[in-house]
């Protein structure tokens, strides 16, 4: 069984499920234009990936090979139907602003790839922890994609974030930009395409500075602290 | 009975079990979030009617005043299209009529039109669209003030072949690269208030079914 720690990192990096699974890309790249729509649908998809890892690893053994697809897919449309009902009854806004997004969690790859790939075949806890992990990587992705057209498309940053988190939180928004003209492209699907091609190069770039030769690295210290 | 059957009856059952235990869940957080959904989408309609007609406009409850009309050419929507009536002490002041402007760049534009009784646009407000962000969607009273300048024309003023946007040789503003939003709003409102004026005999009745 894989370490909770090992787990985590899997989810939010090695094998985040927008950057390198590239799963649920229709979500991510429809709703990712403000940082709070996408927090919003990256925290309803991480509960339904919590909840339906959690129920899925529960009945493991006593689903039998030859229906377990449908009942997962059962078992995750119950949970998303639940999810959007009480949206709907206590986020109105929200719901109204995510709308078919949220009963069309149900589609994202993401959640019965997780159920079948790890549910399935592991316990309870660690599957809750790779339903978490997976979430939260998948939120990761639509915050920093929806962040980053918004500043570029808007010039805003956590507009409507009272949608989320009350009145209070009115406030909240900023204006990163002053009279800003706003750039289109960005908001416009091309924009969720064309940024999340760039994200990916950049996890890429990072991944690569990482896999270069320790020794290097270990030269380059030893000669620093020499200078 | 075969290993196969046996297998497969199990399957059925198991597959029977999970969904009675999905249907039991869903049905009961229906139950208990259902009056609250109901809630929330009366004070949605609500709160849009306000901001066309305050309170201090009105006296009666305007979701309760509702009628309903049936007229697609009007309306742009072949089912029967709310009408809202506004009384003050007894008297009706004002209606409001939810038309779509079916025509729109990308879908239809839900539009909640107010007419004061003498036939003048106390507002219009763009309820829900799903024109080009930073394009079209100017329509929308928290991109840009053009819906408000529907406000306090009528069907005289400006005159009704002026009922276009200006590319057409009208009144109406377009906005820079988008034509066919605006074209589409206009038309709407103004088909609203033609069917204003021609049924208003049916419309402007003091008859109300709310109390007081």
């Amino acid at each position: 069984m894989d370490s909770y720690k090992q787990i985590l990192k899997n989810g939010l990096w090695v094998n985040n499920q927008a950057f390198v699974a590239l799963l649920g890309l229709c979500p991510l790249l429809a709703v990712s234009n403000t940082l709070i729509n996408g927090l919003g649908l990256g925290l309803a998809t991480t509960l339904t990936l919590v909840l339906s890892n959690l129920v899925i690893s529960l009945v493991r053994h006593n689903v039998g090979s030859e229906v377990r697809l449908p009942v997962f897919v059962l078992i995750i449309a119950s949970i998303v139907t639940i999810i959007e009902l009480i949206m709907n009854a206590y986020f109105y806004e929200l719901y109204l602003i995510l709308g078919i997004f949220i009963p069309l969690i149900v589609t994202n790859c993401a959640i019965i790839g997780r159920a079948e790939a790890y549910a399935s075949k592991n316990p309870v806890g660690a599957s809750c922890m790779d339903g978490l992990a997976m979430g939260l990587g998948f939120t990761s992705a639509l915050v920093v994609l929806g962040a980053a057209r918004e500043i570029i498309g808007s010039g805003t940053l956590f507009a409507n974030a009272h949608l989320m988190f009350g009145e209070s939180a009115s406030n909240l928004t900023m204006v990163i930009i002053d009279d800003y003209e706003g750039f289109l492209l960005a908001i416009l699907p091309p924009g969720a395409f064309i940024g999340l091609g760039l994200l990916i190069a950049l996890k890429n770039i990072i991944d690569a500075r990482q896999a270069k030769p320790t020794q290097q690295t270990v030269n380059m210290d030893f000669a620093s602290k020499k200078a | 009975m075969t290993n196969t059957n046996k297998v497969i009856i199990k399957s059925a059952w198991v597959l029977g079990l999970f969904s009675l235990i999905g249907i039991g869940l869903v049905s009961l957080t229906h139950n208990v979030t259902a009056d609250k959904i109901a809630d929330n989408e009366r004070l949605f309609v609500l709160k849009n009617l306000r901001v066309l007609v305050p309170d201090e406009m009105h006296d009666n409850d305007l979701l309760t005043d509702v009628i309903e009309f049936s007229a697609p050419d009007s309306f742009g929507n072949k089912h029967p299209v709310k009408i809202y009536k506004a009384f003050k002490n007894q008297q009706l002041v004002a209606i409001i009529a939810s038309p779509t402007a079916a025509d729109g760049y990308n879908g239809s534009i839900k539009l909640l039109v107010a007419i004061r009784k003498s036939g003048e646009l106390i507002g219009v407000r763009v309820v829900s669209h799903q024109e080009t962000p930073g394009l079209g969607d100017a329509i929308d009273s928290n991109k840009s003030d053009w819906i408000h300048s529907f406000a306090g024309l009528s069907l005289n003023n400006p005159e009704l072949s002026a009922w276009q946007v200006k590319r057409d040789g009208g009144h109406f503003d377009q906005f820079t690269g988008a034509t066919i939003t605006p074209r589409a709003v206009v038309k709407a409102v103004r088909k609203t208030l033609q069917y204003y004026q021609a049924n208003k005999d049916a419309l402007v009745t003091n008859e109300k079914k709310s109390d007081g």
